[in-house]
């Protein structure tokens, strides 16, 4: 099970912050702070599974995070999941989001990120993977944009 | 009232901040204008409100005030609202607050909406942080939608279901029917969450388990998608990098594991499947290298033929060698898991295992080591240590103490010889000194003991590493008590194992002082110093002296601990000097008890054998370890605990149990007293030390006129109890139990055991002998040292075992008859 997904920059502040499990406000600002610590320590040639830090629940828990650019994404799994295939994941999500804001840079996650929550409800449900398909994400996703827009004229 | 503005023009607003309080001015005006306009109930501007409360919410502002704002979004008909009025409440509620399950009726309706959109939603929520009513409530909607022949809800239907069957798992059989045809979806998104579904249903039911196994036929069905999905060529909507829908693999490989784990016919259903895989894949892609992770971990699981074992871990073996760090550290990772089952197939890949500890990833070294440890047997001992003791050089600070404690732990059970084994401790102490775990310094010591015939080139060794450097704790306590135990040896330069070294008795007296004075050295390590100078005070014949006046200048140290040892040993110069060659003798050689706690009944008088508790010959007399069991049954009750009483002679007794009572009464704080046994009273235990020798009353101002009672008297074997008590350590009454026989025969054999309430804690020294004689011509004298923290009323129970007239005799009696003042 996935227990959160946390999307920052490189200096720490986040772009996407999304837990599948209860956490009180503070000790979510305060993991994001934690894990960006850990990851900001991290090579690029050092391998992308990092031990939890503390906050997020000890021994089962890893982090497994990629580097793009500007934006770490990190997903914090515990052991029923496969490490490989969350690195797969990533990528999965990176590129639906690329596909649904063309060419997406760190700018479209700031200023959609209601957006991007829509998308990761399609990837990830409940901390579980729902669906890995791009182009059907991408599908469903185009289609519920299509119904908001036909609801009203404006953008929230 | 102006309109809202809009997401977009708040999160530009918000970056155009330069310092984090200007920020929060920001927020905190945008944040007033929210809650008017919510207060405006104004339906139109809703849902922009609450997004910019969101995007608040993300950047660690408070936004618990939008709550109920998002129950009237999803309450509303549009779905621009109910999009983020979910999302407000996925980000915002949970089950926590009462509000939550006021969406329970929305989520209701809306799973039955027209739309699909909407129906997805109310899944998506409901199956991210449902409360378990609320769940209840729904299980029945939720099991429709998993029937339904829309893929897209059919899919959400699943991994609700699962959120449900977590939260409450008596509903599982509630959706077992609706299983059944998942299997036949064609959409992959389908499979793969009903994939997810049957995992968890297996994974928390054994029933369900056994269920799918046998009337499903689960695994046929599975291996058959298996196949197609390897057989079926390109298919371009699921094909990652060549690979037709690698995380559908993962998944159903992962099930296969659950299902095929512990099961014969399962695991050969799949044995042909999981070949087929592992041969086929292509490894040039991570994705690839994931399917074959998976595979190899279910073939290690499950019951598979040794040859597709064999095939799993030289998988794993080639993923050691892959230049990528991910695909390395997995194989470790699964390597550890795998290497208790399958050890020789592991030990064929050791040299690249060790390789791995080179590595400049932090987390692959990790693995690395750990593994390594656990590769070490006694083929390779000599070869691994070497490379373990290079990595415990250059390693990173965090590692040290894991990899110490291991190279102890591999060097005890493995070691070709005990020289070997002193040099790799010696190694370690000097490398990673510092890093070492307190309890490795009794170990060590006990070890270095128990090499007799290494003492003096240990002592000489650990001599030279101290005389350069004294700040690494452990290496220093270690290094103080045996040149404290075999300072003689270190002097008189009797070395066979190498070069003697030629030091003055001034010279080592020069490096404890040193030790004793410098600001590096620990309370304790000052302790052991100064009890090692001690003891050199027999060994040594011309600095006497010396030691005399570095023992009365700490008498009147700050430290509390070593001022009460510096007053003792003046003590000893003093008063007893008669004593001191005695209670300074070489230790004898140390038990080695695996198993502690004061529960523990060890050997009791006469017996000489250095053998591990479980093979002791019987006593003459009657067995002590059942004796002293039937005497905590007897005793019928928690709250009493045993006591070992100690052999008589300077023997070796069993020192573990009497190390775990001393250590149990640690009055002064000093873990120091822990190695030491006592077959022999040692100095390190105050105030019991000076007490024990003699039955005269030994503290200099002693509370007089406490009567002695009359314990047991009964066939002609009475028992007496004298009692004193300490000013300096209220808490401690020493009570000497002087045994009388007026029978005409002796009685042999005699054993005094005791027992006292939990409360308290009790010490038997040595009895003067075993055998009463007849005719109250002589007395068994024994010292019992009470220590009574609570003040709380003495009881005691008392065993007494002896040979009588040619037959065994014992008896059990309570004594109660303690005057208040031996206790108050």
């Amino acid at each position: 099970m996935i227990q959160a997904i946390l999307v920052f920059n490189n200096h720490g502040k986040p772009r996407l912050v999304r837990f599948y499990q209860r956490f009180p406000e503070e000790i979510q600002q305060q993991i994001v702070r934690e894990t960006f610590h850990l990851v900001l320590k991290r090579d690029d040639n050092i391998c992308n599974f990092l031990e939890g830090g503390s906050l997020i629940g000890g021994s089962d828990y890893k982090l497994i995070y990629r580097h793009y650019a500007t934006l770490y994404f990190v997903f914090c799994v515990d052991s029923s999941e496969s490490e490989l295939g969350i690195l797969d994941l990533i990528q999965v999500f990176v590129e639906t989001l690329d596909k649904c804001f063309e060419n997406v840079c760190e700018l479209d996650l700031i200023f959609h990120m209601d957006k991007v929550h829509y998308i990761l409800q399609e990837v990830v449900m409940g901390g579980m993977v729902l669906e890995t398909n791009m182009n059907e994400i991408v599908a469903q996703i185009e289609a519920q944009n299509r119904l908001e827009k036909s609801e009203s004229g404006r953008q929230p | 009232m102006p309109a809202p503005i809009r997401l977009r023009e708040l999160i530009r607003t918000i970056r155009t901040a330069r310092t984090q309080a200007e920020e929060r001015e920001m927020i905190q005006k945008e944040c007033a204008a929210i809650r008017s306009s919510f207060r405006e109930e104004d339906n139109t501007y809703r849902c922009r409100n609450v997004a910019k409360l969101l995007y608040m919410h993300m950047l660690g502002y408070p936004a618990h005030f939008g709550q109920l704002e998002c129950l009237k979004l999803i309450a509303s008909q549009k779905f621009t609202d109910k999009r983020i009025g979910y999302l407000g409440a996925m980000l915002l509620l949970d089950e926590r607050q009462d509000v939550h399950l006021l969406m329970t009726n929305c989520i209701k309706n809306d799973l039955n909406h027209s739309t699909q959109y909407v129906q997805g939603l109310a899944l998506c929520t409901l199956g991210c942080m449902g409360s378990s009513e609320m769940c209840r409530d729904l299980a029945g909607e939720v099991e429709k939608l998993l029937k339904t022949s829309n893929s897209y809800l059919r899919k959400k239907a699943a991994l609700c279901a699962v959120h449900v069957i977590r939260k409450v798992p008596e509903l599982m059989e509630m959706f077992l029917p609706a299983t059944k045809n998942l299997l036949n979806e064609k959409n992959h998104g389908v499979l793969h969450t009903s994939v997810v579904l049957l995992t968890e249903m297996c994974e928390r039911s054994p029933d369900m388990l056994a269920h799918f196994r046998k009337n499903e036929k689960l695994v046929p069905q599975l291996v058959r998608i298996l196949k197609n999905l390897i057989m079926s060529g390109y298919s371009p909507e699921h094909d990652v990098s060549g690979i037709s829908d690698p995380f559908l693999q993962v998944r159903i490989l992962r099930l296969l594991r659950i299902l095929g784990r512990n099961d014969d016919d399962s695991s050969e259903a799949m044995n042909d499947i999981l070949a087929q895989v592992a041969t086929n894949t292509e490894t040039s892609k991570n994705v690839g290298n994931a399917i074959l992770y998976e595979t190899v971990l279910t073939i290690m699981d499950i019951k598979s033929e040794s040859g597709l074992r064999v095939l799993a871990i030289n998988i794993l073996g080639r993923f050691l060698l892959n230049n990528d760090k991910n695909i390395r550290y997995v194989a470790l990772t699964s390597l550890l898991k795998t290497v208790q089952t399958d050890h020789n197939a592991v030990q064929r890949h050791r040299s690249t295992i060790v390789d791995c500890l080179k590595d400049l990833d932090v987390s692959i070294k990790r693995r690395a080591m750990e593994l390594s440890f656990a590769l070490v047997n006694g083929n390779n001992i000599r070869g691994m240590m070497k490379e373990l003791l290079y990595f415990l050089d250059s390693c990173e600070p965090e590692f040290k103490a894991d990899c110490a404690s291991g190279i102890f732990l591999a060097a005890e059970k493995y070691a070709p010889s005990k020289r070997w084994h002193i040099d790799t401790i010696m190694r370690v102490l000097t490398t990673a000194g510092s890093y070492v775990r307190d309890d490795a310094v009794p170990n060590l010591i006990q070890l270095i003991t128990n090499s007799v015939e290494m003492h003096a080139y240990t002592v000489q060794r650990l001599y030279k590493a101290i005389l350069g450097d004294y700040s690494q704790q452990p290496l220093v306590q270690v290094a103080a008590w045996c040149i404290g135990e075999y300072g003689d040896l270190l002097v008189s330069g009797q070395c066979e194992e190498e070069e003697p070294i030629q030091v003055t008795e001034d010279e080592v007296l020069d490096i404890l002082e040193s030790v004793l004075i410098s600001n590096m050295s620990t309370s304790v390590t000052r302790g052991y110093a100064l009890t090692a100078i001690m003891k050199l005070s027999t060994r040594f014949t011309c600095t006497v002296n010396r030691i005399k006046k570095v023992v009365s200048i700490y008498g009147s140290s700050i430290d509390v601990e070593l001022q009460q040892r510096a007053v003792e040993y003046n003590a000893l110069f003093k008063k007893y000097d008669h004593m001191r060659s005695a209670l300074l003798e070489r230790m004898p050689v140390m038990e080695k008890v695996t198993t502690n706690g004061p529960t523990e009944i060890v050997q009791t008088n006469g017996e000489t054998d250095p053998t591990p508790l479980e093979t002791k010959p019987p006593p003459s007399g009657p067995q002590p370890t059942s004796q002293a069991n039937d005497l905590l049954d007897l005793l019928g009750g928690n709250d009493i605990t045993p006591v070992i009483p100690t052999a008589p002679t300077s023997k070796p007794a069993s020192a573990g149990g009497e190390l775990d009572l001393l250590g149990d009464i640690n009055l002064t704080g000093a873990p120091a007293a822990a190695p030491a046994p006592a077959s022999v009273p040692q100095i390190s235990q105050p105030p019991f030390l000076l007490d024990g020798l003699s039955s005269q009353p030994l503290f200099n101002d002693i509370a007089t006129g406490i009567p002695s009672i009359t314990a047991y008297s009964k066939n002609g074997l009475k028992i007496e109890f004298t009692f004193e008590r300490s000013n300096t350590n209220p808490s401690v009454t020493v009570i000497t139990i002087q045994a009388s026989n007026s029978t005409e025969l002796d009685m042999t054999d005699f054993v005094f055991q005791a027992a006292v309430p939990k409360t308290f804690q009790l010490q038997l020294l040595s009895p003067s002998s075993s055998i009463v004689p007849a005719f109250n011509t002589g007395t068994i004298t024994q010292v019992i040292k009470v220590l009574n923290p609570q003040k709380q009323q003495l009881r005691m129970r008392i065993k007494l075992t002896y040979n009588h007239k040619g037959s065994a005799m014992q008896d059990l009696a309570e004594v109660n008859n303690f005057p208040p003042q031996s206790w108050q």
